[in-house]
């Protein structure tokens, strides 16, 4: 069960830049423990369609995405008691301040944006994970069940 | 023993890193390491949650102390005012709900983490026990937040 247990989601429309962070994550982490999502509408069947459970430890949503947006992925998420406590950066090649203010709103919990060259991208994408792997400390599925459980009814 | 902290004055409007944290060893350890990775030009560091309160939102105007800050690093375990009431204040305030905050703390607790992120919270850090483990946890978190997260540009 725990090794099938997703960790990373990333959304992401952009074939090379799937690739480039899919390439980073894979480095530290078994194929089955990411998954790559192409637009909102799938991000949403996935939160939605019962995997909101695997609770995992971030992930990462572009905004320029196909069928359902970013912004509107992200207020979903952060709307529903299943799947508000799940850490999500948005990473995007947007640097407007209205994106990155509608996204603190609507409760992101980081805003990144994509730089031009490979080599840095690749670094931010390293970075990232780094901190969100390894230095935050995530609510875990079980936990956040358990939780949720003690907190009774609302 | 532990020297004091230096406190320079500043401006609050350009105050752009909030420490919140009423241990001075822990807080000197925060402020040593990023003045080491030079972050740690217009720093403050408050004490307890009344003092934070007071600084987020002053009761003279509307809040010019707010403008440049990139990050709120805070405790839980404070006197006068715990962590969560400043968190819960911060992420219900739509003026204040755009500021990145990260919990550092001792507790790994669930029922803390749940209610952290319950209310809003950016990130969530335990300290590590270790001294050096907490400095590099530390210089990780302010480079993350200070570098490459990104915010609005000031109004």
């Amino acid at each position: 069960m725990n090794e099938e247990k997703v960790d990373v989601v990333i959304v992401e429309d952009d074939p090379n830049d799937a690739e480039l962070i899919m390439r980073v994550f894979r480095k530290h982490h078994m194929v089955n423990q990411i998954v790559l999502l192409k637009d909102g509408a799938e991000a949403l069947d996935f939160f939605f369609g019962g995997r909101a459970s695997d609770h995992p430890k971030i992930v990462l949503l572009d905004l320029k995405l196909p069928k359902v947006n970013g912004i509107e992925v992200l207020q979903r998420l952060k709307a529903d008691e299943r799947t508000k406590d799940i850490p999500v950066v948005v990473l995007t090649s947007s640097a407007e301040s209205q994106d990155i203010r509608d996204a603190y709103q609507y409760g992101a919990n980081s805003y990144v944006t994509k730089p031009i060259r490979f080599e840095e991208f690749a670094n931010a994408v390293s970075e990232l994970r780094l901190y969100w792997l390894l230095l935050n400390q995530p609510l875990e599925g079980q936990a956040s069940a358990r939780a949720g459980r003690e907190s009774g009814p609302r | 023993m532990t020297k004091p902290i230096p406190h320079e004055p500043m401006t609050p409007a350009k105050v752009e890193i909030v420490i919140v944290e009423d241990n001075p060893n822990d807080a000197e350890l925060i402020l040593r390491v990023f003045r080491k990775h030079n972050l740690a030009n217009q720093v403050i560091l408050l004490k307890d949650g009344a003092e934070a309160l007071d600084f987020f939102f002053p009761p003279a105007g509307p809040g010019s102390a707010r403008a440049a800050l990139r990050v709120i690093l805070l405790d839980l375990k404070l006197p006068k005012i715990d962590g969560i009431g400043v968190l819960r204040r911060l992420k219900s305030d739509e003026r204040t709900r755009g500021i990145p905050v990260v919990v550092v703390t001792s507790s790994s607790e669930d029922r803390d983490i749940k209610d952290a992120y319950d209310l809003g919270v950016n990130s969530y850090v335990t300290k590590p026990i270790k001294f050096d483990e907490f400095a590099k946890a530390v210089a990780d978190l302010g480079l993350y937040w200070l570098m490459l997260n990104k915010l609005p540009a000031r109004q």
